[in-house]
């Protein structure tokens, strides 16, 4: 076994610190430090079920290596989950039925976001785009981009955001 | 679990290239973490390139396009200026994966990928890109059209360190395409991916340069298809003549994705298709002036 290191990270805002060795991806490191809202999928980049925001960017858990994140700043959902001020994706995704077995509602959640930060209102096409990393096997996509939708236009009358 | 390697984190260029010998640089990982985890890779000791500082930078002037080793095909994306400067790139990065492998996938890594199925070679064959190496002893620069010399075989040495890529922006009498042929838009391996670059001088073709992917063991520019259209005016019977030509010098193989034989005539297809659209959109220009 490779030894352990520790890496100080900020994660949803809160300074923390991780412990990996070098050959553990930021997927299993996570899981192991409690974030079970980053799922684990086909572990080689098709799914999106892994994905969080590294310094904003949504990337692929599962193909990052835990000690690269070491300094910079992680989001997983609950980021987004805050109790007091919820992100308006998750108050769509309930109102509208786009989430069935959740199991790839995080990874959508945390691009759909970063999206939404580039493009405030986005068309099908950049929506397609945006999630084309992320695989659903349940609701058919059609409910997921309806939910977007309405959130991006809550966003666009500020909402969420004070 | 993923193999026990060891795991390098310079801090800037130089420590990076002290580090290189021996070692196996990991960019965005898509591939590298991917074959590391199917046993299909080796390395016992990679070097994270993650840390170099500005190395994901892209300048853009008048004439000129420096990309970094760490530009990643989500940057190429979002850079406003890349649409004029490299219009087949991006048109490869629209289609390439899903947001977060486009995040993390460098042009670089894409490149040393030695895939013949690569997004971003077609387009940076058809734009004539020139690939900046640098090792601790040195620095060169090799065209990228001299970088590949067979299936996963190219010309960098074990310890060079790809530092940036650079081509000329397209003049507007040149007109730069892309398409990827795959089962769906994102998140798919190429069938064929043709990119071409034709310029324009009053009623003849300049300059014209076809680069296939996904038809042979490595990308390659069909050279005699090129030869055909320059210094010609381009009628509909000289470019379905040309796209001929692309295909006869293509050798693809059969695969769960596709049979040779359609992948050969999709290049057919595809160039004379790519071909015509270039070739109209500057006559509309050549009618503009
Ligand atoms: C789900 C998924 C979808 C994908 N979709 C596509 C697609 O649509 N089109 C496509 O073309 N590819 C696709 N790929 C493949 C992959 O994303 C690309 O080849 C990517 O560009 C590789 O870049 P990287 O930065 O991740 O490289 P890494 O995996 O980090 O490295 C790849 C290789 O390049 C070397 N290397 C990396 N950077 C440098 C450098 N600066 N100098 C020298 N050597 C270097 C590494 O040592 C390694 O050998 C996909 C992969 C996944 C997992
Ligand atoms: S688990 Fe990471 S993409 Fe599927
Ligand atoms: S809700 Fe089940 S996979 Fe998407």
């Amino acid at each position: 076994m490779s030894l352990e290191k520790a890496i100080s990270v900020e994660i949803n805002g809160i300074d923390r610190e991780l412990t990996a060795p070098a050959n553990e991806t930021l997927l299993d490191c996570l899981r192991r430090h409690g974030h079970f809202e980053v799922k684990s999928g086909c572990e080689k980049g098709d799914c999106g079920a892994c994905a969080v925001q590294i310094d904003g960017e949504p990337v692929d858990s599962c193909l990052t290596l835990a000690w690269t994140v070491e300094g910079r700043s992680v989001t997983t959902l609950e980021g987004l989950n805050d109790a007091e001020n919820p992100h308006p994706l998750i108050a769509a995704f309930l109102e509208h039925g786009s989430v069935q077995c959740g199991y790839c509602t995080p990874g959508i959640m945390i691009a759909a976001e970063a999206m939404l930060r580039e493009k405030p209102d986005p068309t099908n096409e950049d929506i397609a785009i945006a999630l084309s990393g992320n695989l659903c096997r349940c609701t058919g996509y059609t409910k997921i981009f309806t939910a977007v939708k309405q959130a991006a236009g809550v966003l666009r009358q500020g909402g969420g955001d004070d | 679990m993923l193999r026990e390697f060891e795991l390098d984190l310079p801090g800037d260029l130089q420590e990076t290239l002290t580090r290189l010998p021996g070692g196996t640089p990991l960019a965005g990982g898509t591939n590298l973490l991917v074959d590391l985890r199917a046993r299909r890779e080796e390395a016992k000791r990679l070097v994270w390139l993650g840390n170099i500082e500005a190395f994901r930078d892209i300048k853009i002037d008048k004439a000129h396009v420096a990309i970094g080793g760490g530009t990643t095909v989500g940057d190429i994306l979002r850079n406003s200026a890349m649409i004029d400067a490299a219009p087949s790139l991006v048109g490869a990065a629209r289609v390439f994966g899903g947001q977060m492998v486009r995040n993390q996938a460098t042009v670089a890594g894409n490149v040393c990928s030695g895939s013949p199925a690569a997004d971003t070679v077609p387009p940076l064959l058809s734009l004539d890109a020139e690939i900046c190496l640098a090792s601790s002893t040195g620095v060169r620069s090799v065209p990228i059209d001299s970088f590949y010399s067979g299936f996963k075989k190219n010309q960098r040495k074990q310890d060079e360190l790809i530092t940036g890529l650079s081509w000329s922006v397209p003049g507007p009498s040149t007109a730069n395409l892309f398409y990827k042929l795959a089962r769906r838009k994102g998140d798919a391996i190429t069938v064929v991916g043709v990119a071409v670059t034709v310029t324009r001088d009053g009623d003849r073709c300049s300059d014209a340069r076809i680069a296939l992917g996904a038809v042979a063991p490595t990308v390659f520019r069909a050279k005699d298809a090129e030869a055909m259209l320059t210094d010609q005016p381009l009628t509909e019977e000289l470019i379905d003549e040309a796209a001929r030509a692309a295909m006869a010098q293509s050798n693809p193989i059969d695969d769960i994705r596709a049979s040779a034989d359609y992948r050969r005539h999709t290049v057919h297809m595809l160039t004379r298709r790519l071909i015509g659209q270039a070739w109209r959109s500057l006559a509309g220009k050549e009618a503009d002036k």
